[in-house]
């Protein structure tokens, strides 16, 4: 063989090995492989401090709170979570409503009012923030 | 009272037109500047806690809210809410305000008690103004045509856009947001004790 004859079939393996190559990597648009007429699936829009709502760890957590609470105050003249999460606000805020047993008081005795021991809700539901475990653990929820 | 009726019609002998009339237009500028002056030097944080009523109740309790300190450093200060940026409104809430005066020195709020017991009524005064007028003051800056929602926390785009909808206005849910609430029982009961 001569060189010139060498040197074809040397770019005849070239082409077929990037042909093969090319077969391998799927060529896709950036709104992904969806058709003209159909809608790409939004993309997840993070958002920083607040969450959906977090399911319990075990049973009879109190929920955590998704959300931030600067500034919510808690005091004799007002509870600015009720606001929210009262029975009669739930109605137009779509906010998770306080449980019956916030209702009974130490006697035993059913109030209209959140009963005075659970009315400091930050005292059970804690107010949680994107940030990494202080400590590594090992927890696992208890229904998994 | 005639005679000074009878002077003030009378055509003057003495000055020229011409004099007369840059004379009254330079009081005229002196006059109109020292009012306006006046009424911007009212119009400040510093007048304002110049009461110890305003100064020891509600500014203390801005003092721990947003709108006095926060991450970009923008504040907004006693008149940015409680005094209206649009002329003849602003004339009309000084004018009211004369009304603040008077119970300044009657010191129907002098003392913390006698102001926490008057506030449900002094908070409702704003929260019906601010009602009536849209919440006028609120969109000087905050517009909702210019929020991103894409920046807001999930619960704020839901409510915003439902509240939008339902034709409310800022002070409908943004109450107590930069004083203390006043007692709820009559106005939110389920949210008190």
């Amino acid at each position: 063989m001569n060189t010139i004859n060498k040197l074809f079939l040397l770019l005849l393996l070239c082409v077929t090995a990037m042909q093969i190559n090319a077969k391998e990597v799927e060529i896709q648009s950036l709104r992904g492989n969806y058709d003209l007429d159909e809608l790409s699936p939004e993309p997840e829009i993070k958002r920083r401090r607040d969450s959906d709502r977090v399911k319990r760890q075990f049973g009879l957590q109190p929920p955590v709170i998704p959300h931030l609470t600067k500034g919510y105050k808690i005091n004799l003249k007002f509870n600015k979570c009720l606001t929210c999460h009262s029975w009669e606000n739930v109605k137009k805020t779509d906010a998770p409503r306080v449980g019956f047993s916030h209702f009974v008081d130490r006697e035993g005795a059913n109030s209209k009012k959140v009963a005075g021991r659970r009315y400091f809700c930050v005292q059970c539901h804690v107010t949680q923030a994107d940030t990494p475990a202080l400590i590594e653990n090992t927890f696992k929820p208890a229904n998994k | 009272m005639s005679k000074i009726w009878q002077w003030l019609k009378t055509p003057s002998a003495k000055y020229s037109a011409g004099f007369l009339i840059s004379l009254s237009f330079i009081v005229g500028i002196l006059f109109w500047g020292g009012f306006n002056t006046a009424m911007e030097l009212s119009n400040q944080e510093s007048f304002c806690i110049s009461c110890h009523e305003m100064e020891e109740n509600v500014y203390k309790e801005y003092q721990d809210t947003v709108h006095y300190s926060n991450r970009s450093g923008v504040r907004a200060t006693c008149p940015d809410c409680h005094v209206p940026k649009v002329w003849h409104h602003k004339v009309m809430r000084k004018i009211r305000a004369t009304n603040e005066l008077l119970h300044k020195a009657l010191g129907t709020i002098d003392t913390p008690e006698k102001f926490e017991n008057k506030r449900l009524e002094l908070a409702h005064h704003v929260w019906d103004e601010m009602k009536a007028n849209d919440s006028r003051e609120c969109r000087n800056c905050h517009d909702y045509e210019s929020m991103d929602y894409l920046s807001q926390r999930s619960r704020s785009v839901k409510q915003h856009i439902k509240g939008f909808d339902e034709g409310k206005t800022c002070i409908d849910c943004h109450k107590g947001i930069a004083h203390s609430l006043p007692n709820m029982a009559t106005d939110d009961p389920s949210a008190t004790r």
